[in-house]
């Protein structure tokens, strides 16, 4: 017979569901449980994983082909940028260290994401849910290695990018951004979504990208710029998925709420202690500024975070705790922190320095409450020293907070002239903290935080010698050795941008580039 | 037409790659390989022990029995990172495209003779839930697996499983309807023929140590299927009888196959190499796995075969015996 029976056409998620979630099946020979054994033990109930609403319909014949094509364009950019040293049409070199900090301390992170999001991809019972987070952790080894290979080219040319795979294990201040995920992949696959999947991705991410990309893009680093909007169409995948995950939580079961409500509180604290990092090379980094810490912390959490916790609340979601906190504190984190890497220049893998005139400048306008008044006059007080030949280096180790792991440098709520000290008591052992917030954490799961590999902790227990090492030997070195440890070039990663090698070369090789000389 | 030499600024770099690759390979030009792949998974100071696996670090190489001294010799032949392996998957995909094309818009499904397009289904549409299983194992080797020269690969491998159970979708629904994908889903789970794959299927998603998974999934069960159902039984059997609409729609799982044993085979070759516990392990492995593939395959030669189909499983269990041979692995 000639004529063809026109079939149905399939609606695009009938179809979808067929592609995906249709492909699993409930086991019998093996049970359930075996087959999915981190389903329950976090206490969250999920009666339908059918109820899950798939966040985007990708299937992957279509991702491999809109990938490809990203990938093509983003490697020809990175491509022309090297050959053509574009590294020199960045405003300034200081502006380099701004990478250096995202090399070293966030790509490690999104190698983390991928392998993360491949074991919740395993992990979860619904297919739909599974296949989602599945992608997302491909998408996350696409982000290590463009960031990575985007940068390869600035360590060819500049000091402190060229250990990080191991200064991410073994940096003190690296340890803040790395126990961050190490928290995370350690907690079961729900808790893990809420940290990663919805606080980091969805509440938190505009606070990381945002800054970096738009500060590539002011200051002329084409490189960056454009891993960072290649990546964008992904992250608004990683954004919906996010919001899907804690709405399905939600609605499951209502006995689900205070736990989730627990990880929100956690880790949008978590979060925020990790983004001092971004908040400082925002206000002090950047040559030619985006904004400012204060205000992108106004216009993407308060505002647009605002706006998402109203539309949670009819879940019986509250905003998280310790905002009022943070709304003060935004005058004052950045500047703490910048104080800190200004003391401790000679352990850290990227440069510090002082601000120009214009900059305090800046600096006033953006913080008439805080930054005359308290930060200013210590800024001036160090440019005079450094100007008489005494640049100061801290050289002994600051006490650190047990949950985020930052030296305690904040100060008490509501008083920026006193440093804030918590502590708790556990199984015999004192524990300290920066912050209400962090203090509430350790609260929570003393099991988790009295295991942190503190930094400071272990070069006083040793444990941050190279092999051979002997720190009973008249003249030990301490802080040399750690360094060695770090794999740190000392007076080339480290110490003050003034003088340094980074500032002498870029100088040299613009010379050449601009000038006929 | 003179040459133009066309001059950018020349400035000497201070090093030519990352110290943990310059460590391995020397300091010289990196491939984008390498960068993208040699010691991206941390190995020491760990924070905190996994809730879901509080007696190991969170990478740990006790998840396994196979012990390697260094991890990164499980290298990729093909060398794929993410940009490398999207643009090879993109291409596939181009072609797949065309066929699919090719097939629809002729309307080669319809003219197929009735056994043969009866066959394809019942063979082909119930192994949507094996790649699927493929899926899921691969995403917990990538996981829960050691160093990233062979977690990596596992991502990419998980993926194309899934593409491949898309594929064998859209071949149900271009071949008949969703209804036969029902019919497919529910012989996977109660028709006899399919039981013994099944349950091999759901036996590995049990399995704790991530590289005897990678024996039972990417070794033996696909070097087990791929062969008997695309070459055997599509390329040969079925597009000899009028079917090699069937073959097209088929292309890329042959392809992909092809290429992914070159990869599976050089991980046991290097695992293999590194110490006889190594092989004693292995062929252990392997030959438990290998009878157990035999028994889930043989009902499916049978189905497409009829009596041609114990010729055809003596021809696998060879194909694969003399595969393995190569890899240095005795069985």
């Amino acid at each position: 017979m000639d004529m063809q029976v026109a079939k149905k056409k399939l609606g695009l998620k009938e179809r979808y569901a067929l592609m995906t979630r249709d492909l699993g099946w409930d086991t019998t020979y093996q049970p359930m449980n075996k087959v999915f054994p981190q389903a329950e033990y976090e206490g969250i109930k999920i009666h339908d994983w059918s109820k899950w609403e798939d966040p985007f319909r990708l299937t992957m014949d279509a991702y491999w082909k809109y990938q490809a094509e990203k990938e093509k364009k983003l490697y020809a950019i990175i491509d022309a940028y090297a050959q053509n040293n574009g590294h020199l049409n960045v405003t300034d070199a200081r502006y380099i260290n701004a990478i250096k900090l995202f090399l070293n301390g966030i790509s490690p992170l999104e190698y983390m994401a991928h392998r993360g999001f491949a074991g919740v991809g395993r992990q979860f019972p619904g297919v739909g849910t599974r296949v989602a987070c599945l992608m997302q952790s491909l998408d996350e080894i696409r982000h290590s290695q463009t960031q990575i290979h985007a940068m390869s080219n600035y360590n060819k040319y500049y000091n402190g990018f060229h250990d990080y795979t191991t200064m991410i294990q073994r940096v003190w201040y690296l340890s803040v951004p790395r126990s961050f995920f190490d928290d995370a992949i350690t907690a079961g696959p729900f808790e893990f979504m809420i940290a990663i999947g919805f606080s980091f991705e969805y509440v938190l991410t505009n606070l990381l990208f945002v800054p970096f990309v738009s500060g590539a893009a002011y200051n002329g680093d084409m490189g960056t710029m454009t891993f960072g909007f290649s990546a964008q169409s992904d992250e608004a995948r990683h954004m919906t998925l996010g919001l899907e995950c804690i709405k399905f939580m939600l609605e499951q079961d209502p006995a689900n709420v205070p736990i989730v409500q627990r990880w929100i509180d956690k880790w949008a604290w978590r979060g925020y202690r990790v983004l001092t990092l971004v908040g400082m090379m925002m206000d002090y980094m950047l040559p030619k500024r985006v904004m400012s810490w204060k205000e992108a912390w106004e216009i993407y959490f308060e505002e647009n975070g605002g706006a998402l916790f109203n539309d949670l609340a009819r879940y019986g979601i509250r905003p998280p705790k310790f905002l009022d906190q943070i709304a003060f504190d935004k005058d004052h984190i950045s500047h703490q922190a910048w104080g800190t890497f200004y003391n401790y220049a000679a352990a850290c893998n990227f440069h510090s320095w002082t601000p120009t005139d214009d900059e305090m400048d800046w600096l006033s306008a953006k913080y008439p409450n805080s930054f005359d008044k308290y930060y200013r006059p210590r800024l001036e007080h160090w440019r005079e020293e450094a100007k008489k030949g005494n640049r100061f280096y801290n050289k002994t180790l600051p006490m650190l907070c047990q949950t985020c792991q930052i030296p305690m440098i904040f100060t008490e709520p509501g008083d920026p002239t006193k440093i804030c000290y918590r502590e708790s008591d556990y199984k015999g052992t004192k524990y300290h903290f920066c912050s209400d917030g962090c203090k509430d954490i350790f609260d929570h799961e003393p099991e988790k935080y009295i295991q942190s590999w503190l930094p400071v902790h272990q070069i006083y227990q040793g444990n941050c010698f190279n092999p051979g090492v002997d720190p009973t030997a008249p003249g030990f070195d301490a802080l040399g050795a750690v360094l060695d440890y770090y794999n740190m070039a000392v007076g080339r990663d480290n110490l003050d941008f003034e003088g340094s090698e980074d500032q002498k070369n870029f100088e040299a090789w613009r010379g050449m580039a601009t000038k006929n000389i | 037409m003179s040459n133009i030499d066309l001059r950018t600024v020349s400035i000497k770099p201070l090093r030519q790659t990352f110290d943990h690759i310059a460590r391995r390979f020397g300091d010289k030009p990196a491939s984008r390989y390498q960068e993208g792949t040699y010691d991206l998974q941390a190995t020491h100071n760990f924070h905190y022990r996994p809730t879901w696996d509080p007696d190991r670090e969170i990478f740990d190489p006790s998840r396994t029995k196979l012990v390697m001294k260094d991890w990164y010799a499980l290298k990729d032949p093909r060398q794929y990172y993410y940009g490398t392996y999207t643009m090879a998957r993109a291409r596939q995909q181009d072609t797949a495209e065309s066929n699919f094309d090719f097939v629809e818009t002729r309307g080669l499904a319809e003219v197929l003779p009735e056994d043969v397009k009866q066959t394809a289904l019942d063979v082909l549409l119930p192994l949507r839930h094996v790649a699927w299983g493929g899926n899921t194992n691969n995403a917990f080797i990538c996981a829960y697996g050691y160093g990233t020269a062979i977690t990596q690969p596992c991502i990419y491998q998980s993926m194309d499983q899934l593409g491949i159970a898309q594929y064998l979708t859209r071949i149900g629904l271009l071949l008949a309807d969703p209804e036969a994908l029902q019919t497919a889903k529910q012989a996977w789970l109660d028709d006899p023929m399919w039981q013994p794959l099944r349950r091999y299927v759901e036996d590995t998603f049990v399995l704790q140590d991530w590289f005897e998974l990678f024996v039972a999934q990417n070794l033996v069960l696909d070097g087990y299927l791929f062969p008997l159902v695309y070459d055997t039984i599509v390329d040969d059997d079925l597009s000899s009888r009028g079917g090699t609409a069937i073959a097209m729609l088929t292309q890329f799982m042959s392809e992909w196959f092809g290429e992914t044993a070159k990869w599976s085979d050089a991980q046991i070759k290097v695992a293999a190499a590194e110490s006889p516990e190594n092989k004693a392990l292995l062929a252990q492995w392997i030959n438990h796995w290998r009878a157990r593939a035999l028994e889930a395959v043989a009902p499916i030669a049978k189905r497409a075969l009829g009596d041609r189909a114990d010729g055809a499983l003596d021809d696998l269990v060879q194909q694969f015996a003399t595969r393995v041979g190569k890899t240095g692995v005795t069985l």
